[in-house]
């Protein structure tokens, strides 16, 4: 095992330091062995819904008459009724756009903790994805972000960027707050056309470009991985790629890329980490119900996580795939058939060893008396003790390690999440 | 860190006399800096790079180009140029027309797609109504509503991209493009994409060197922000019985983001009183003619001389008392909110928190308090006045410092811009531009969030990004940018020449070697070369 990693490394390295001269990701790829399929290794796919997703119409309180009094004109009929819930228990129902998400609920691979999210009382988004990026609500001078934290912990003292090389990859084209640091982080294009072939696949250029950049500067290293990863991930991906990537362009990309980065994971088994972020969730006006923009939203992200999971297969069993939002909305609806800026909101955890099947987290009602602010859902779970949960049970942290990436979690108050 | 002065001693010895690094007309010293560097410290800052020649020319006295930066309207653009641009339907005129013949043409196509979806059969949690945006972007791509989108969105990327890439008042685009951002509207919402070139060009330009209450109060009125962040439709207590009522979404983001800045110190109550105070403030309605009546009186009334397309509803709007930020205020109808941009574009919090993006924005991701100080106070003392603002920035430590220079990390949009200009190249369609900027991440008006793109390293620096901008060096040294031919370019060692200090030595070595066997490929380096990726 031993032997093996430093093997692995070893030829990571060479593939890193040989790769402007002949430049074959696709040899260095099919060169790596194989990892070990005993220990297999716990896997995190954080999704951010980025504009305060409307939590109380995914998971809804259907059992609560005030849902119904503050939301006239965009709530959701109770389950058995027409265009209604999908029933999960005697208290909530699911949006029935999310169907694609029911087999998960019904295998118990799916949690939803509600009323949970940031203990800081900002309704600006900007600021509560920050502070959630960065794990420190509050704090805005953190450098990095807790992702990207974790990638260092789980690389150890002694790695290199060769050794570290795709063991956390984002989505897209932007590089956001929650990888911020000092750990390299590989990015996945996305889109139809996001294998297609670039400068860095042509021997020559990949080699003109990595010479302009052999330096040790911030810069060169980005280049160096963009290179270095660019490479495997070709490999990894480029020859069975669906047909339907290469021509047509779909409306929503969302379930072909996220399909894509399933199958890396499932190839490269040095993924340990991913990033999605999916926007669009501000629905100050005219959100609809059970049809209409923030049905259409949900439609597609259950898609996008079906695609995802079924894309994982097997590997869903060792994978956590944790899905939350800045903050939620309003329990009134306000007066253009939408939803303010609110507070508490609903975050689910999707993966192997998941208490799935379950509303986790205490309900505390929503009668004007138990609302933040006499407006919006209460927080009854910091959304750090779902990661922290996450980290504990599944990656196995120590206490200081665990410090490092959520500090000041020391005293909390526990949800069991993982059985 | 370059060391620029290193690098032009580097650049005389290899090229002599074929560099422009010796001008005659020596220029005060910043920072230490020669005259060629200073140059190409400002063209790169106040500008999207220099064209060939530019060094040259605005090495002979960088602060005369600064100042003439800082007056555009003495600056003749190029007949070349503007027989290109297509604005005429982007400057006064109805905003609100193309807006209702899009809901028509919207409404035709609606009809019909669901004449052809009734023959289908439906698929069990198939949702069925499409957004009017949805059924927009699902419609035929040569159909008659993307054909009349495509003739105003078209022309008004055409129109941001040519004139960024041609103009000679290059600090009037790269404002535009910073105002912009700071009151970022999202063309892909509905009818958004038919008023978003009209919203650059009659609320954001004009005053992009102007005076910042100016400004505001343009964004304020312009039908592209009042249906982006949903101010049109925000009634007050009087629409309860017909389940209408307030929408906070633009106060919030007026305090948050285009004046007073998050850590003002304002709470939720402000958002909603604020909220309250702007009720009324809508479009002219799109949907129905408006031959008489009084929503046609109140439109034609002019509003005070406000922008075309807007209209101050009094029937929507919130008659009682509030109270915001301490003020009592009375009930007084459109002059609430013109009231409230008055205190918010005279209150320290927003002097404190433009200074903050424009150090950013022109001299560091993280500026030096001390400059924001400085910066906000030139705000407050000139009545918020952008160019006396500039005009301290452009002479501060700061801005020269050597620390400073070259310290920002391009944005794609930079990045793209300054490597056409480079070269001299002209581009037939700014579409495959557009193209580049939307694969990097940055669509052009496609920004869906309120806090517009960000300018620093930790967004944009990244393996996927890197590896495209190599693409886009590759194709534009081809000559080639997507379909689309390039004309203009320089071979390598003329572009080096033409570029002095931002082609590191480094680089010059390396190309050197490389242009007599693969010429194309030296041009891409030097287009790829770590001078070109900051500024």
């Amino acid at each position: 095992m031993n032997e093996h990693r430093i093997a692995r490394r070893t030829a990571l390295k060479l593939a890193g330091s040989a790769m402007f001269t002949s430049f074959g990701g696709i040899q260095v790829l099919r060169a790596q062995p194989a990892p070990s399929s005993g220990a297999a290794q716990p896997r995190l796919i954080v999704v951010m819904l980025r504009g305060a997703m409307d939590g109380l119409s995914l998971v809804v309180p259907f059992g609560e008459n005030v849902y119904y009094q503050s939301r006239s004109t965009i709530a959701i009929a109770r389950p058995g009724e027409a265009n209604g819930l999908l029933k999960l228990n005697n208290l909530f129902g699911l949006h029935p756009a999310s169907a694609p998400l029911m087999p998960y609920w019904e295998s118990r691979q799916l949690a939803f903790i509600h009323a949970s999210g940031s203990p800081d009382p900002t309704r600006s988004h900007f600021d509560a994805q920050d502070y959630m990026e960065s794990a420190t609500p509050g704090r805005k001078s953190t450098p990095d972000g807790w992702l990207n934290r974790l990638s260092t912990v789980l690389a150890g003292p002694h790695s290199t960027p060769a050794s570290q090389r795709l063991q956390a990859v984002n989505l897209g084209p932007t590089m956001p707050r929650i990888f911020a640091g000092e750990a390299e982080v590989a990015s996945l294009s996305t889109g139809a056309r996001a294998l297609a072939k670039g400068a860095l696949d042509r021997p020559e250029l990949a080699q003109a470009f990595g010479q302009l950049y052999a330096g040790d500067d911030r810069l060169s290293q980005v280049v160096h991985e963009a290179s270095a990863t660019r490479g495997e991930i070709m490999g990894n991906l480029a020859s069975d790629e669906p047909a339907a990537d290469q021509g047509a362009l779909s409306l929503n990309g969302l379930p072909q890329d996220t399909a894509r980065l399933a199958r890396l994971m499932v190839r490269d088994k040095r993924v340990r980490l991913a990033f999605v972020a999916v926007g669009g969730w501000d629905t100050h006006a005219g959100q609809g119900g059970a049809q209409g923009q923030l049905s259409n939203r949900f439609s597609l992200l259950a898609q996008s996580l079906d695609a995802l999971a079924k894309g994982l297969g097997d590997d869903l069993n060792r994978t956590t795939i944790v899905v939350m939002s800045e903050f939620g909305r309003t329990v009134r609806q306000n007066g253009t058939n939408g939803t303010d800026h609110g507070h508490g909101n609903v975050a689910w955890v999707m993966g192997g060893g998941v208490k799935g099947g379950q509303v986790l987290g205490q309900w505390p009602g929503l009668d004007t008396a138990s609302l933040y602010e006499g407006r919006d859902l209460a927080i009854t779970t910091d959304f750090r003790e779902i990661i922290a949960q996450v980290l504990e049970q599944k990656f196995r942290l120590a206490d200081k390690q665990l410090a490092h990436v959520l500090p000041g979690m020391e005293q909390r108050k526990r949800l069991a999440l993982f059985a | 860190m370059i060391d620029r002065r290193r690098l032009l001693q580097a650049s005389v010895a290899a090229f002599g006399g074929a560099s422009p690094v010796l001008s005659a007309f020596a220029a005060p010293a910043r920072g230490g800096l020669d005259p060629t560097s200073q140059a190409a410290h400002v063209l790169n800052r106040l500008g999207f790079g220099p064209r060939p020649g530019d060094l040259d020319t605005v090495s002979r006295d960088p602060q005369a180009w600064i100042e003439q930066q800082l007056a555009p309207q003495q600056l003749a653009l190029p007949a070349s140029l503007t027989a290109r641009l297509n604005e005429t339907q982007f400057t006064g005129g109805d905003p609100i027309a193309p807006v209702r013949e899009f809901i028509a043409l919207l409404q035709d196509r609606l009809a019909a797609a669901k004449f052809a979806q009734s023959a289908q059969t439906m698929q069990p949690g198939q949702a069925v109504a499409a957004a009017p945006g949805a059924a927009a972007q699902a419609g035929q791509p040569n159909g008659p509503v993307a054909q009349y989108v495509r003739g105003f969105q078209l022309p008004a990327i055409e129109s941001r991209l040519f004139r960024a890439l041609e103009s000679p008042r290059q600090l009037q685009e790269v404002m535009v493009d910073f105002w912009f951002n700071h009151f970022n509207v999202y063309q892909n919402k509905n009818f958004m994409r038919v008023l978003v070139g009209h919203y650059e060009h009659s609320a954001i330009r004009p005053h992009a060197l102007g005076r910042f209450r100016d400004l505001l109060g343009a964004t304020a009125h312009h039908p592209a922000m009042l249906y982006y962040l949903d101010n049109w439709t925000s009634v007050g207590p009087q629409g309860e019985a017909r389940g209408r009522g307030l929408n906070e979404n633009y106060a919030r983001e007026l305090m948050e983001l285009h004046t007073l800045g998050v850590d003002a110190g304002y709470s939720q109550q402000d958002v909603t009183q604020l909220a309250r105070m702007l009720t009324g403030w809508t479009i002219v309605p799109p949907r129905r003619p408006l031959a008489a009546g009084p929503l046609a009186r109140m439109a034609r009334s002019g509003n005070g001389g406000a922008m075309p397309g807007f209209l101050f509803n009094e029937r929507m709007h919130d008659a009682g008392e509030k109270t915001w930020l301490g003020h009592r205020i009375a009930p007084n109808g459109q002059a609430e909110g013109e009231y409230a941009l008055d205190v918010l574009a005279s209150h320290p919090a927003t002097a404190h928190h433009i200074a903050y993006k424009l150090a950013q924005y022109f001299v560091s991701d993280q500026p030096d308090p001390a400059l924001v100080e400085r910066l906000a106070s030139e705000f407050q003392k000139h009545d918020g006045q952008i160019v006396a603002v500039l005009r301290a920035l452009f002479a501060s430590d700061a801005f020269w410092s050597p620390a400073n220079r070259g310290a920002k990390f391009k944005t794609p949009y930079h990045y793209a811009l300054s490597t056409l200009r480079a070269g001299g190249y002209t581009v037939d369609g700014a579409q495959p531009l557009a193209n580049f900027l939307g694969a990097e991440g940055m669509p052009l008006f496609g920004c869906l969030t309120p806090d517009g793109y960000k300018n620093t390293e930790a967004a944009w620096l990244n393996p996927d990004g890197v590896g495209k901008r190599f693409d886009f060096a590759a194709q534009v040294a081809n000559h080639r940018l997507g379909r689309e031919q390039l004309t203009g370019g320089l071979a390598a060692r003329d572009l080096m020449d033409q570029l002095g200090p931002l082609v590191t030595p480094a680089t010059r070595e390396l190309v050197a070697r490389k242009s007599e066997e693969a010429p194309v490929v030296a041009v891409a380096m030097v287009l790829a070369g770590p001078g070109m990726m900051r500024r």
